[in-house]
């Protein structure tokens, strides 16, 4: 360790590697400092990545030249492809991963990036000049310098964890709890608040009947998140198991109500309602009689199993007594309990949208410290602030992702502008531009960013550009000839779609439901012709642009209309408490959050569409 | 230039007068105006008067002058049209229709001044003001809006939005979490749920009608054969209120329109010219006119006398219902000299029970028509408790729902997946937003974890 950088992270959780490894590509002399160097990329919930709308975000970071896509990939146990049966918007990678690989993996792409160091340490305080952040602080005692400091700490700042009435510090089970940092940020002028969040007991696969429960496979032709052609999908697969708790665990479960530190008012702080502790779905969902729990293998070599949907702060013999009568789990033996966590965070409206603080310069914060949950949503907030910081080091314009272009975009914004009451969790509803936002097109949306960045390679983004000539070409096409009903009538009436009477342009018989260009090529020639040479990935990109034409098309209009307003800068010296016509509700929220477009200042809650007229009368524009 | 939408809003004070200019302002101004109106304007000077016709499809709607500032020189600072009309509520309801169907939007308070501020066409010290102006006029439109609508912020508007809540969050439950442990809508119930929306904002475009009757008058239009009593009737009715509001010459020369109250509902009754088969050039074109006027109206009074009896009623009856256009026009056949009718004739008569028998001149039976006028324009109110809506902006927000729950309905038939449909579903509840108070994805996500167990 030297004691001057251009970078410090804070923490080497998801967001913390994206940080590090991001702003070590692009030339930045990085230390990343640790609590614990042997619990890199922890996952300490579950062991999978993606997921409804958490998927597309990581195609979005692989696209970017992140990391995580990749580590998923090489450490995966299982690939599913979920919604499969709704739209292409909806379509949302899921892996199951090696807990151990997970870690390993990323443990090795930091190493293997000359640029990125390492200190185990604890960060206990901030050094400060003026209102500038010039390094931090260690429990060892050091004074570390650099230019900027990114915080990542995750559950650690305060993190306290309750097993039943039961309670004590820590950031993780098993990890220390992080203690100054916080007080350090707070004393700085952060407004900080409490969360909670839970996790369920591990258990010995050795000990569970799977004749018992239901087998999940993986899909039979696995994806992947990757867009990197050298990245493989995974090829042998692991099962996971789903099984039910019955009406005896429900009862059991109540016993230990009394000594439940959420029902009993030792935790106060909020826990997300998507995800809450099966004491909770008991007590507020009494009429369900059942309640799913996914039987998920933290990986390969290892027959620790991670009880997905029992996520439980109950007392020990509590759980112990209730998961006995899940059928399956009659002689189970436990790793370890299940139990709540709870730990600071700091309201992210206090940063702008490069996830830099707007009280003290060169301090970035990324990850649950913002009020997050996953590690989906954590890594794609440590890649835009390793950027950032990088960026601004090197006195470059910030980068900033548009909500109609990402859901990193729609992620940042919604934090800085709206700020969270509970951990915050992505889901495609959030973004209003959900069609344009696909798992599939992420490259296109992406790519040309990652590799301008630095952080794409000069090979990936030369295949990128290739993938998408060949589907333009091709879609050229496919425009310009046209069908045969001789030769495609028969495959047609097969998918009980209305014959062609006469010739017919080959995307019109495309957008046809239940239709699709691979069949089809089968018995057309010509078609055929059309498509050599492109991937199934590129069939499905190119098939997809071609049946939801209209739809993207209608969808991209609706956005324009939005970006006018984003267009429209609101300047700095603009005094929002000497226009009397704007609401006094207004002027706090604005005087708060200072946002820096009309567009922005809309999405502020409290600023009403009247407020809205006014600023674009005072921006004079 | 910020907006690139171009706004249309009647500029002079609403209300029957000589004239009413309407302004259309933005890009498309000249070219919206264009494709309603008979001549070129971009073959026409700027800043100068033209003289046309406003067609609406074939028919001609209104003789007007226009006048186009071009490349920007205008109060707005944009492309603005000025269309000076004849002052009649109808004819500027309708031209304003017409140029929403043609891609306007009608312009929010302020917004023309607004505009003006913003290209530069007033100046700074002025921009407060008109801050203040809009910043009172938008925060209270939505406010004033609900007071217009009788009923007030009623249940029924609550209720429609919690329906649409419900379908949003129904179809968002289904995108986000289809891989949870939950019971999902199947396309029954989003059907049954979307039907009731629909009926909803159909009944409130609906009640458009009313609340634009109630507000402008309902315009009576009293056709008839020459001398069958039609002048008569008129100053029987007017007369017999004495309350005659005003005295406007019409915007058609030979149709004159009085107004009067009746139990708190104004209407406009236009006298016509006499209808029968002629070879006289002028005469058909006064009859022409007459069945013009006649598809104005909201109610058409169709008087006939003794000497119809005699021929075959249905058939006069039908003949005139079919020069009879507008689908939701009522017809009230009356039969006026009915005091002078033979035995034969009244006979005859029995078979037409819905016939209301008077005579304008003996005074007979006149406070009949009168009771069925009332009557129709209740019936336009679907019930007493009913929220009414008047004001245009709704009126076209809740078009331009339909048109959305439309597509969402299209959508279902031919089994679209989720995702599609949630478009229109966000375009619905967009519209309807200013109605029923905004949905945002908080609420949508708030309503699915109150009512679903989610989560693993």
């Amino acid at each position: 360790m030297n004691d001057k950088y251009d970078i410090i992270v804070v923490g080497a959780g998801h967001a913390g590697c994206e940080a590090a490894s991001s702003a070590g590509k692009m030339g930045m002399n990085v230390l990343l400092v640790t609590m614990n160097m042997n619990t890199i990329a922890q996952m300490s919930c579950n062991p999978a990545t993606g997921g409804v709308a958490k998927g597309q975000i990581v195609r979005e970071i692989d696209a970017l030249g992140g990391l995580s896509g990749i580590v998923s990939d090489r450490s995966s146990i299982q690939f599913r492809m979920l919604n499969r049966s709704k739209g292409p918007a909806m379509w949302s990678p899921r892996a199951q991963n090696d807990r151990f690989l997970f870690s390993k993996y990323w443990r090795e792409e930091l190493e293997a990036n000359p640029n990125v160091h390492f200190w185990q340490d604890s960060v206990t305080g901030l050094l400060i000049d003026g209102d500038s952040v010039i390094g931090v602080s260690t429990k060892l005692g050091a004074s570390i310098y650099g230019k900027k400091v990114v915080i990542t700490a995750g559950t650690f700042m305060n993190g306290l964890i309750h097993v039943g009435l039961n309670n004590f510090e820590g950031g993780r089970v098993g990890d220390e709890a992080s203690l100054g940092l916080s007080d350090s940020l707070t004393d700085f002028g952060f407004e900080m608040g409490r969360m909670k969040t839970g996790t369920p007991p591990r258990v010995d696969g050795r000990s569970l009947d799977y004749s018992k429960m239901e087998e999940q496979p993986g899909d039979e032709a696995p994806s992947k998140f990757s867009f990197d052609s050298k990245i493989k999908p995974v090829s042998n697969q692991r099962s996971c198991w789903i099984t039910y708790t019955n009406l005896e665990t429900h009862s059991i479960l109540e016993e230990g109500f009394d000594e439940s530190p959420m029902f009993t008012g030792r935790i106060k702080s909020l826990g997300p309602r998507y995800c809450p502790s099966i004491e909770d779905k008991i007590n507020r969902f009494k009429e369900r009689d059942r309640h799913q729990i996914f039987v998920e293998p933290e990986g390969w070599d290892t027959c620790e199993i991670y009880v997905n949907g029992f996520s439980t702060s109950l007392p020990m013999d509590t759980q112990f007594k209730a998961i006995k009568t899940i059928p399956g789990f009659e002689n189970v033996k436990f790793f370890r309990p299940g139990y709540a966590i709870e730990y600071d965070f700091f309201n992210p409206q206090g940063l702008d949208h490069t996830l830099c603080s707007k009280n003290l310069r060169n301090l970035y914060l990324a990850g649950q410290v913002n009020g997050t949950t996953g590690y989906e949503e954590a890594a794609a907030q440590g890649l835009v602030a390793g950027i950032n910081a990088s960026l601004s080091v090197k006195e470059k314009e910030p980068f900033i992702l548009r909500r109609d272009e990402s859901y990193i975009g729609v992620l940042i914004d919604d934090l800085v502008l709206k700020g969270t009451d509970e951990p915050y969790r992505m889901f495609t509803s959030r973004a209003e531009f959900r069609i344009l936002l696909r798992q599939d097109n992420a490259d296109a949306r992406l790519s040309q960013y990652g590799f301008e960045l630095g952080l794409l390679s000069k090979r990936r983004y030369e295949d990128f550009t290739i993938k998408y000539d060949k589907i333009s070409q091709a879609t050229d096409d496919i425009k310009s000839l046209s069908a045969d009903p001789k030769i495609l009538n028969t495959y047609l009436k097969d998918k009980n779609s209305s014959e062609l009477k006469q010739k017919m342009k080959y995307d019109k018989v495309i957008s046809r439901p239940n239709v699709h260009i691979q069949e089809m090529a089968l018995e057309d020639d010509k078609l055929n012709s059309t498509i050599i040479g492109l991937t199934s990935e590129e069939l499905e990109s190119l098939e997809i642009l071609i049946k939801y034409e209209g739809y993207i098309k209608r969808e991209k209009e609706v956005a324009e209309k939005m970006l006018r307003l984003e267009s429209v800068k609101i300047p700095a010296s603009l005094e929002f408490e000497k226009l009397s016509s704007l609401s006094s509700e207004a002027v706090e929220k604005l005087n708060n959050i200072k946002p820096q477009t009309i567009g922005e200042a809309s999405r502020i809650s409290g600023v009403s569409p009247a407020d809205v007229s006014v600023l674009l009368v005072a921006c004079g524009r | 230039m910020i907006s690139q939408d171009t706004i249309c809003a009647l500029s002079t004070p609403s209300g029957s007068g000589a004239i009413g200019i309407v302004r259309v302002s933005g890009p498309d101004a000249i070219s919206i105006v264009n494709t309603i109106f008979s001549k070129d304007l971009t073959k026409v000077e700027s800043h100068k008067a033209t003289y046309g016709i406003i067609k609406k499809k074939e028919e001609d709607l209104d003789e007007v002058v226009v006048i186009a500032y071009k490349e920007g020189k205008s109060y707005t600072g944009e492309d603005l049209v000025e269309i000076n009309c004849h002052g009649s509520s109808f004819v500027i309801n309708e031209l304003l229709m017409l140029l929403i169907r043609e891609g306007c939007r009608s312009a929010e308070p302020g917004e023309f001044t607004q505009r003006a501020f913003l290209n530069g066409k007033l100046d700074l010290s002025q921009a407060e003001a008109v801050g203040d102006l809009i910043a009172s006029k938008s925060a209270k439109a939505h406010d004033v809006a609900m007071k217009q609508m009788r009923g007030g912020v009623s249940n029924e508007i609550a209720d429609l939005r919690e329906k649409l809540l419900n379908f949003a969050s129904l179809m968002e439950l289904e995108l986000d979490f289809g891989e949870e442990d939950v019971e999902f809508a199947d396309r029954t119930q989003f059907k049954s749920l979307l039907a009731e929306i629909q009926l909803k904002v159909q009944s409130l475009i609906q009640s458009f009608a009313y609340g634009n009757a109630v507000k402008n008058g309902v315009p009576v239009a009293i056709v008839g054969s020459p001398n069958v009593g039609k002048s008569t009737l008129l100053n029987r009715l007017l007369n017999e209120e004495k309350a005659i509001v005003s005295n406007i010459a019409g915007t058609t020369r030979d149709a004159i329109e009085d107004e009067m109250v009746i139990k708190g509902i104004t209407f406009r009754f236009i006298d016509t010219a006499g209808l029968r088969e002629t070879e006289d050039q002028i005469e058909s074109i006064g009859i022409e006119r007459s069945y013009k006027k006649a598809n104005e109206a909201k109610i058409i009074l169709f008087l006939i006398d003794e000497r119809d009896v005699e021929l075959n009623i249905t058939d006069i009856i039908d003949n005139f219902k079919e020069k009879i256009l507008g689908k939701d026009i009522q017809v009230v056949t009356v039969l006026n000299k009915s005091d002078t009718l033979t035995k034969k004739q009244a006979i005859l008569l029995n078979e037409y029970p819905n016939i209301l028998r008077i005579s304008a001149k003996e005074n007979q039976n006149i406070e009949q028509i009168k009771d069925k006028l009332l009557q129709l324009v209740e019936s336009l109110k679907l019930d007493d408790n009913a929220t009414v809506i008047s004001n245009i902006r709704h009126y076209e927000s809740l078009s331009k729902a339909q048109e959305a729950l439309n597509r969402i309905e299209e959508g279902f038939e031919v089994n679209l997946s989720s995702d599609l449909i949630a478009m229109d579903i966000r375009q619905a509840s967009h519209y309807l937003g200013e109605i029923t108070g905004k949905i945002s994805t908080d609420d949508i996500l708030g309503n699915i974890f109150a009512n679903f167990c989610i989560g693993k």
